[in-house]
C-alpha cells in the first residue's frame, strides 16, 4: 500500500467512525405531508390546519420527538383542485418520502388522493373532510384515518338538531353539486327516513352561481320549516344573501363549510343566522390541554390574541389531535414503515386530547376517531365562531 | 312568480354581460381586434374599487371613480403591448397576447390582492322590498340602470360629441378619417381605455351581488364573447339586447330546470342561433364593395 491509499483509508474510516456523532437533522427527520387548500375560499381553514399541525409537532420536538427522531412538516397547496391535490400527494409520498400524509381539505380532493395512499401504503390522516366515502372507501387494507366529522354523522346530528332548536318538521335541503354535497345528500336522506320525515324538496345549486333564489323558491313553495345546508363559505354565502334577497326568514342547519373562510364578510349581517357544526370550540371552559394549545397558538402567531382569534377552531383541534395521535401510532409501529404504522393505529390505547381524552379510537373497520357525541353547534358572530347561545 | 323573479334577475346580470359586450364591440368596431381578457378588466375594476373604498377607506365616488381611470389606463397599456405590435403588422397574434395579458393580470392580482375571496358590502345594497307583489333587492334595480344608462352614454358620445363622431368615422373609412386630420391611432388607443372602463364599471356593479376575488371575471368574459358574437358584433345596441336576452335566458333555465344544466343549453342556444344567423341577432353583413 503506497503513501495516498493508506491515508485515504485512514481518513475514510476516522470520517465513518465520526459521522454519527455529528448532528444530521435533513436526513434524520421524520417528515410528515400536508396535502392542502392554502389559497381560495378556504384559506382560513388551510392555515388553521397547518398552525394546528405546527403547534403538535413543535411541542413534540421539544419532548425529543419519536423514535430518537425529530418531525418536519413538508405542505403543498392543492388550491382545491383535485388534479393538484393527487400531483402533490404523488410528489409528497414518493419524491419527499413522508411517513404519513395529512391531507383533505375539500372532499373532492381526499377522495381523489385515497386511491393513491392505499397503493404506496402509506397511511393518509384526514384532519378536515368529512366525506363519509374517505374513510368508507372498500379498501383492504385501508391506509385512510381521519381524525374530523363524518358527513353520516354530521347528517344525523344535522336533523336532530333541527328538531330540538326550532320544531323541524319538513326541511328543504340545499346541496352544492359536488361530492361533498352528494355525500351528504345520501346521509341526510338515510337520517329522514330512519325518523320517518319527508322533506320539502331536495335542491342542487352549483359552486359557481350567483343567485340561488329559484331553487330556494321552490323550497319555500314546498312548504319548507327549515334548510339544511351543505357547502362551502362561497356557495353558502350566496345561499344567504339570496335569502336576503327573498326576504325570506327561515331557520339554517348547515354542515361546516361556512366555518371555512370568512362568512360574515362574504353573506352580510345575515350570517348569524346560519347554525353550523363544529368539533371544537376554543370558548368556554377548558380542559389543561385546551389552555396549553391556546397559550403555545398565542406565543407563535401575533394575530392571535385570544380564542376568538382562532377561526376556523376545528381546523386546529383536529390537526393538533391528529398529529399526537400519528405520533403515538409511529411509536407503536416503532418504525416509519406504512403497514406498521397503521397497526400502530389500531395499538393506541389511550390518549388525552384537545378535543376530547380518546380511548383505542381506531381500530379494523372504525377509522374515524371523532364521534356525534363529540360535535359542538356554532354560529358566526362578527367574525368569530362562538357556541350557539353564547354572546361574546 | 318564479318566471318574474328569474326574469329580475336575468335583466341584472344580462346587462352586465351587455356592458362587458360593449367593450367587445367598441374595440372591434374602430381596429377589428379586441381585448379577449375582458373578463380581467372586469375583475380589475371591482378590485381596485374595493382596495380603495374598503382597505383605504376612501368614500366610495371617488375610489370608484379612481379605480375606473385606472382602468382606463389598463385598457390603454393592453392596446399598446398586446394589440398594436401585432395588428400593425398584419397578425392575429393579439388575440393570444391579449389573454397572456390578462393572465399577467389575473396573477398579479392574485399575489397583491390576496388569495382569499372577499365581500364588497354596500350599505345601500342590502334588504329587500315589495313592488307589485313581488319582492325585490335595491341591486336588482341598480344593476341594470346602471348598465343601460352607460349604454345611452356611449350612444350620445358617439353621435353628438367631436371625440365620438372622429370614433364613428374611423369605425366606417379609416383611411379617410386619416385623410380628414383625425387621428386613428389615439382613437383606437382610446377606444381601449373605454371598452375597460365598461368592463370595469360592470365589475364595480357585480360585485356586492357576488364577491371580489381575482378569477371573478373569467367565466363572465366568456359569456360576454359569446354575447358579443351573438349579438353581432358591430352593432351596439345588437350585444346589449343579446346580453340582456342571454341572461334571462339563463336564469329562465335555471328558474325552471336547476343551474346544473344552465351552461350546457345557454351555450348550446348560443350554437344553434349562430348557425341560423351567421351575423349574430342584431349584425349585418359587411358590404365591401370592390
Amino acid at each position: 500500500m503506497n503513501h495516498w491509499t493508506r491515508r485515504t483509508f485512514i481518513g475514510a474510516a476516522l470520517a465513518a467512525l465520526l459521522a454519527p456523532a455529528l448532528p444530521a437533522f435533513g436526513a434524520d427527520t421524520i417528515k410528515i405531508g400536508l396535502v392542502t387548500a392554502l389559497s381560495g375560499q378556504s384559506a382560513r381553514a388551510g392555515e388553521a390546519l397547518t398552525r394546528g399541525l405546527t403547534i403538535a409537532i413543535d411541542e413534540l420536538n421539544a419532548a425529543g420527538g419519536v423514535l430518537g427522531r425529530k418531525f418536519e412538516l413538508v405542505t403543498r397547496d392543492d388550491e382545491a383542485v383535485p388534479a393538484k391535490g393527487v400531483i402533490a400527494a404523488r410528489e409528497l409520498v414518493h419524491k419527499e418520502k413522508v411517513a404519513v400524509l395529512f391531507g383533505g381539505l375539500d372532499t373532492p380532493v381526499s377522495i381523489a388522493i385515497v386511491p393513491i395512499m392505499n397503493e404506496a401504503k402509506v397511511p393518509f390522516m384526514g384532519p378536515w373532510a368529512a366525506g363519509t366515502p374517505i374513510t368508507k372507501n372498500g379498501a383492504d387494507p385501508n391506509y385512510v384515518f381521519r381524525v374530523s366529522a363524518v358527513d353520516e354523522l354530521v347528517d344525523r346530528a344535522i336533523l336532530q338538531y333541527a328538531q330540538k332548536t326550532f320544531g323541524t318538521k319538513k326541511p328543504g335541503l340545499i346541496l352544492v353539486n359536488n361530492p361533498w354535497g352528494q355525500s351528504n345528500e345520501e346521509g341526510l336522506k338515510a337520517a329522514m327516513q330512519a325518523k320517518g320525515v319527508v322533506p320539502a324538496g331536495i335542491e342542487k345549486f352549483e359552486g359557481n352561481d350567483v343567485d340561488v333564489v329559484p331553487q330556494l323558491t321552490r323550497l319555500k313553495a314546498g312548504g319548507a320549516d327549515a334548510l339544511f345546508l351543505v357547502g362551502n363559505v362561497g356557495p353558502s354565502a350566496q345561499v344567504v344573501k339570496s335569502l336576503d334577497r327573498m326576504g325570506w326568514k327561515v331557520p339554517i342547519v348547515s354542515h361546516w363549510g361556512p366555518a371555512g373562510g370568512r362568512f360574515t364578510e362574504l353573506a352580510g349581517p345575515s350570517a348569524a343566522d346560519v347554525h353550523f357544526v363544529q368539533t371544537y370550540s376554543f370558548f368556554g371552559k377548558q380542559r389543561p390541554v385546551g389552555d396549553k394549545v391556546l397559550k403555545a397558538l398565542m406565543a407563535k402567531y401575533p394575530d392571535i390574541k385570544g380564542a376568538g382569534d382562532v377561526t376556523p377552531a376545528v381546523g386546529v383541534a383536529n390537526a393538533y389531535d391528529a398529529m399526537q395521535l400519528v405520533a403515538l401510532a409511529i411509536k407503536n409501529a416503532g418504525s416509519t414503515d406504512g403497514p406498521k404504522i397503521r397497526e400502530g393505529f389500531y395499538k393506541i390505547a389511550t390518549y388525552d386530547g384537545l378535543i376530547k381524552t380518546y380511548s383505542n379510537p381506531f381500530g379494523p373497520g372504525r377509522h374515524d376517531a371523532i364521534t356525534e357525541s363529540d360535535y359542538v353547534w356554532t354560529q358566526f358572530i362578527d367574525n368569530q365562531i362562538l357556541p350557539v347561545g353564547m354572546k361574546k | 312568480m318564479l318566471v318574474t323573479s328569474a326574469l329580475i334577475t336575468g335583466l341584472g346580470l344580462g346587462s352586465m354581460y351587455g356592458l362587458l359586450a360593449l367593450g367587445f364591440h367598441v374595440t372591434y368596431a374602430v381596429s377589428a381586434t379586441v381585448n379577449f381578457a375582458q373578463g380581467s378588466s372586469m375583475m380589475l375594476g371591482a378590485v381596485l374599487t374595493y382596495t380603495f373604498a374598503v382597505r383605504l377607506g376612501w368614500p366610495l365616488p371617488l375610489a370608484a371613480a379612481l379605480a375606473l381611470a385606472l382602468c382606463a389606463l389598463y385598457g390603454m397599456i393592453v392596446e399598446i403591448l398586446a394589440v398594436r405590435p401585432f395588428a400593425k403588422r398584419g397578425s392575429n397574434a393579439w388575440l393570444m397576447a391579449t389573454v397572456a395579458l390578462g393572465i399577467v393580470a389575473d396573477n398579479t392580482v392574485l399575489f397583491t390582492f390576496g388569495k382569499e375571496p372577499r365581500g364588497f358590502q354596500m350599505p345601500w345594497a342590502t334588504g329587500s322590498f315589495e313592488v307589485a307583489g313581488i319582492t325585490l333587492s335595491p341591486l336588482h334595480v341598480v344593476i341594470p340602470v346602471a348598465g343601460l344608462l352607460l349604454a345611452a352614454a356611449l350612444n350620445i358620445f358617439s353621435t353628438r360629441t367631436r371625440a365620438g363622431k372622429a370614433m364613428l368615422a374611423v369605425v366606417q373609412n379609416p383611411d379617410a378619417a386619416r385623410l380628414m386630420g383625425i387621428n386613428v391611432q389615439a382613437t383606437i388607443l382610446g377606444a381601449y381605455a373605454l371598452s375597460t372602463v365598461f368592463a370595469g364599471a360592470a365589475g364595480v356593479l357585480i360585485a356586492p351581488l357576488f364577491n371580489v376575488n381575482a378569477d371573478m371575471g373569467t367565466l363572465f368574459g366568456l359569456k360576454a364573447f359569446a354575447v358579443a358574437i351573438l349579438g353581432g358584433i358591430s352593432s351596439a345596441w345588437g350585444v346589449m339586447l343579446a346580453g340582456i336576452l342571454f341572461g334571462c335566458i339563463e336564469a329562465l333555465i335555471t328558474a325552471l330546470l336547476g343551474s346544473t344544466y344552465t351552461q350546457i343549453l345557454t351555450f348550446g342556444l348560443v350554437i344553434v342561433a349562430l348557425a341560423a344567423m351567421p351575423t349574430g341577432l342584431f349584425g349585418r353583413a359587411a358590404v365591401k364593395k370592390v
